[in-house]
């Protein structure tokens, strides 16, 4: 049976993770790459990590991103970018890269981004372009320093962390002449905020502290401001240490036109156009995925190293003849070595392909939720409880879209489908209910799972794995995908939202067409496991929507937001479950698109067995875990009424049989790794 | 040159070289195992003599560099990725298989067809770019091919540096035995150079130089003309007889590393 010649290159990535059509991507790709393997290797390698000061030897990396293109990546042509349009799958594919070396890199390359984020979402045209098109390289003849920012929202204990609305930094009107600009005074304390030695400009979250404004709002804060601009203390931070981090203290004197997304006067007062909450809530809507994607990085990159020293273990010296199994397989001729390595990559791609899932539905969001905010704007739907509202009583119509979706194509009334397709506003309302699961479900799953998985492959290098010397620098990605887990919001932060989102109708309806598509493809390709996966989404539907009727003895409703005990878990459960699917999605695109690509056909159904065994071997582990985790919170608050329990344990052995032939799966992946050509030497330094 | 020149360079790709590299025997005659799946990238020299050929462009206004390149053409696209955003230049794709297993006299004669085809291809302003070896196989005998059958008689190998003095005048420097350079000059095009190293080193990925070859670059790639090369019939293949040991070693002093070199020739 034909299994894994190679290790998947390129052209097979462009096809599962569908951008064989865009080179402005493959291009971005293989430069990020470059850098990663090149510059950023010998950083590490050289021990820049030791310090956690900034350093001259790690300023290096900010001009090597400006050379290759990476700062101004962010950046619309006219900005001095050179990608037109959405670009949440490019910024996630160079994280990808840089983080396959060093997640520090991707950070430290993303930090003026993230500072820009709030003025890119919700910032005024001319705020926009001003801060955008200053943080580029200056165009040839142009003579001008590249400004770089940073992102400042935390504060020093007790105040911002997880909670966002405890917060110290203030904001009040300082001076406001008649018919003048008002001019603002800014408090901001700052904690671990990236880019801190550097930064030119910080984009602040503050609370007002005037009567005269409003609201919240973020403000953007410049060096050259009248008053304090301390960049603090360094962060004795253990991870990413090729990003900068410091605890800033900013006292400055601005002018309100650096309020982001502007404001409006009335009655003397000054109304920000957006709070803090809003801006934030925007941007880490789209940042968080390419943080998820970087710990995933980290979970492949760690393949060829761990095969490479499997399977030279024994070699050298007299431990073995070269003929011997021992020389020639190693540590490989140990199951559990390959068996375990498969469950490593397992997770790798199904992070993998839910954060690119997730990036791709953020470039489709993006354009969108322009047309929706100028649709509002028209209407005079204006602040974010009138936008929520008006968005509520379109749900209906994306629901009426869905259960079209769902009829065989001879049965949907097409002039009904095209009117709600040609509707941006429920076109927008499908969008977000998906990309608000996708979302905090790739951040939460591919981080905080990934780190645990991480920690597997450093325990398959032995000794080794927890030196300096292992080659991959698997410890450091172990230790800094913890950070990952933490960063742009921890853990708790996504399980939080979800605890919220996944109960929304319109995903609901979306899953329910998830069920049904994946019930086929079970039946047709049984060999992916999408049969697992959708019984594990039905079983998991089933218990929430038992949960959000059901009552513990006490007579306490099971689902509700002060219950972390039961909507935590649940949130975990859908992430395992979505990964899975986004993961058969990829392998079935690959099997497909695969004969169009010479290069990919050539080894295609060694690649597709593969991969599909792969998406087997996770589908089981997910459908077994969202099933223990149902079980614990069905049975856990009971005694339940039998009916419900019969019908839950109808749906939980359903998925427990779906997951016939795992082992098999994993067992010829294990042997697919023993056999695959892997390179001479690992492409990055010691 | 007031109108500048037209430069042409030849460049083939070859596998990765960390790569494992095993010749097989397949239904279509010798290859490397599992060759169109490992990785490509654009044969150093070849890149070498790419390199050079932007930097000579740039100094002389008017100039134009076109890369002829002839292997897979998916394999192709892949490479260009990365070399695009190096230099500018124009491509001319010539679909066939690239590996180290043909003929240099049919890989020559599929390259110089090509170059001829070149619309407005003035020879009198032609410098022939390549590589003196190749990472694939070496024959060392392409481009010298290439050059005869376009005509262009003075030909340079092993080039490190190409000057242009005034009037146009060429000053080469070639390798020749023992470390040591041998200085020609030659009054102007048309001119072939099989380069070495050259002097410079690999420019770093610049996005707009590829944005603005790709809009080239990929309809090139749509139409690569298929080639058909038959292949030589071998007495045997294997690969170059070295053991190859990667050690990875760090903060040796140089003495160190020369000393052991010095060791091992002594051994
Ligand atoms: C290296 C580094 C770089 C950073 N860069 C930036 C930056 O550039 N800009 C910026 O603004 N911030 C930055 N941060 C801050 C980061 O975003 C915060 O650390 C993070 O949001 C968590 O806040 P906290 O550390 O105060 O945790 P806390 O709020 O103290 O939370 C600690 C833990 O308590 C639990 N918990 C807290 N609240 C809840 C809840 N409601 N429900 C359930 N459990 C809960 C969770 O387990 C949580 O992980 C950075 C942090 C680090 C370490």
């Amino acid at each position: 049976m034909e299994t894994l010649r190679t290790l998947p290159g390129d052209d097979v990535r462009q096809i599962m993770w569908r951008f064989a059509d865009r080179y402005d991507l493959q291009m971005v790709v293989q430069t990020a790459r470059s850098l990663a393997r090149s510059l950023v290797a010998r950083l590490v390698a050289e021990g820049a990590r030791k310090t956690h000061e900034w350093t001259e030897h790690k300023a290096q990396l900010l001009s090597a991103f400006d050379d290759a293109g990476l700062t101004s990546l962010f950046m619309d042509p006219h900005q001095g970018g050179f990608i037109e349009g959405p670009k949440n799958l490019a910024l996630a594919l160079v994280a990808f890269e840089l983080s396959w070396v060093d997640a520090g890199a991707a950070t430290g390359s993303l930090a003026t981004n993230l500072a820009l984020a709030p003025i890119h979402e919700k910032g005024t045209p001319e705020q926009r372009d001003y801060y955008m098109s200053r943080c580029v390289p200056p165009a040839p003849g142009e003579d001008r320093a590249i400004l770089r920012g940073a992102f400042a929202l935390t504060e020093p204990l007790p105040y911002i962390g997880v909670d966002t609305n405890t917060m110290t930094g203030k904001v009040r009107v300082l001076e406001w002449e008649e018919g003048k600009e008002p001019v603002l005074h800014v408090d901001k304390r700052g904690r671990f905020i990236t880019g801190m030695d550097f930064a030119n400009f910080v984009t602040a979250a503050v609370d007002t502290n005037d009567p005269r404004i409003k609201s919240s709002c973020m403000v953007i804060l410049e060096e050259t401001d009248e008053g304090l601009f301390d960049r603090g203390a360094p962060t004795l931070k253990m991870v990413h240490q090729l990003s900068s981090t410091r605890d800033p203290v900013l006292s400055l004197k601005v002018p309100a036109s650096r309020i982001i997304g502007g404001y409006t006067v009335k009655d003397g007062v000054i109304v920000p156009n957006y709070t803090h909450s809003e801006i934030i809530a925007a941007v880490f809507h789209r940042t968080r995925v390419p943080v998820a994607l970087m710990t995933t990085a980290k979970l492949l990159s760690a393949v060829e190293p761990v095969i490479r020293y499997h399977r030279q273990r024994f070699r050298g010296g007299t431990a073995c003849e070269p003929e011997s199994a021992k020389f020639q397989l190693g540590l490989q001729q140990k199951p559990d070595a390959v068996l375990r390595l498969t469950d490593v990559w397992a997770t790798a791609e199904a992070g993998a392909s839910l954060g690119f899932e997730t990036a791709r539905l953020f470039d489709r969001l993006d354009p969108t939720e322009k047309a929706k905010d100028k649709i509002f704007a028209e209407q005079g739907v204006v602040g974010a409880k009138s936008q929520m509202s008006a968005l509520r009583k379109l749900e209906k119509q994306a629901i009426e879209y869905l259960a079209l979706e769902a009829l065989p194509p001879d049965q949907r009334d097409a002039g009904r489908m095209a009117e709600l397709e040609a509707d941006t506003l429920v076109q927008y309302a499908l969008l977000e209910s998906t990309a608000n699961i996708l979302c905090p479900a790739c951040k939460l799953w591919n981080t905080g799972y990934g780190a645990t998985v991480m920690r597997e492959t450093v325990a398959l290098m032995g000794g080794y794995g927890i030196t300096e010397d292992c080659p991959g620098f698997l410890f450091n990605k172990w230790t800094d995908a913890q950070l990952e887990a933490t960063y742009e919001g921890p853990e708790a932060v996504q399980r939080r939202h979800l605890s919220v989102t996944m109960t929304n109708e319109v995903f609901h309806a979306r899953l329910r067409n998830w069920i049904a598509q994946y019930e086929a493809l079970g039946a047709a390709h049984p060999e992916t496991g999408a049969s697992a996966s959708a019984a594990s989404m039905k079983l998991w539907l089933w218990t929430l929507e038992f949960l959000l009727r059901a009552k513990d003895p006490e007579g306490a409703r099971l689902y509700h937001s002060r219950r972390q005990g039961v909507t935590f878990p649940l949130a975990d459960a859908l992430c395992w479950i979505m990964a899975t699917r986004s993961q058969i999605a990829d392998v079935l695109e690959l099997a497909a698109k695969g004969p169009e690509n010479p290069v990919v056909a050539e080894g295609l159904d060694g690649l597709v067995a593969f991969f599909s065994d792969l998406a087997m071997v996770q589908a089981a582990r997910s459908a077994g875990e969202a099933a223990r985790i149902c079980a614990s919170l069905v049975y856990g608050f009971g005694p339940q009424a039998a009916e419900d329990l019969a019908a839950f344990e109808t749906l939980r052995a359903a998925c427990d049989r779906a997951s016939s032939g795992a082992a098999l799966a994993k067992d010829r992946c294990g042997a697919a790794l023993c056999q695959v050509m892997i390179p001479e030497a690992l492409d990055y330094p010691l | 040159m007031s109108d500048g020149y037209q430069i042409v360079v030849c460049g083939g790709i070859v596998p990765d070289p960390l790569q494992t590299l095993e010749p097989v025997h397949g239904p279509a005659g010798w290859g490397l195992k599992n060759e169109l799946m490992l990785p490509a990238i654009l044969d150093p020299w070849s890149g070498h003599a790419l390199y050079e050929a932007a930097n000579l462009a740039k100094a002389a206004a008017g100039s134009k560099v076109w890369l002829v390149s002839m292997g897979p053409k998916a394999k192709l696209q892949q490479v260009m990725m990365t070399v695009a955003q190096k230099a500018a230049f124009e491509l001319i794709a010539l679909d066939a298989p690239a590996g180290g297993f043909t003929e240099a006299g049919d890989v020559a004669a599929a390259l110089a067809e090509a170059i001829e085809a070149i619309p407005g291809l003035d020879k009198s302003r032609l410098l022939l770019f390549g590589g003196w070896q190749s990472a694939s196989r070496g024959a060392g005998a392409t481009m010298q091919i290439v050059g005869e059958k376009l005509g262009v008689v003075d030909q340079f190998q092993g080039v490190d540096k190409l000057t242009i003095e005034d009037g146009g005048v060429l000053r080469v420097l070639e390798r020749v035995e023992g470390g040591s350079y041998q200085e020609s000059t030659v009054s102007g095009p048309p001119a072939l150079f099989g380069w070495a190293t050259g002097e410079l080193p690999e420019p770093p990925n610049n996005p707009q130089v590829g944005m603005a070859n790709m809009r080239l670059v990929m309809p090139a790639l749509q139409k690569a003309k298929p080639v058909q090369l038959a292949q030589p019939a071998f007495g045997s293949v294997q690969l170059p007889c070295q053991k190859r040991e990667t050690r990875i070693v760090k903060d040796t002093p140089v003495e160190a590393i020369a000393r052991e070199i010095v060791d091992w020739i002594n051994a």
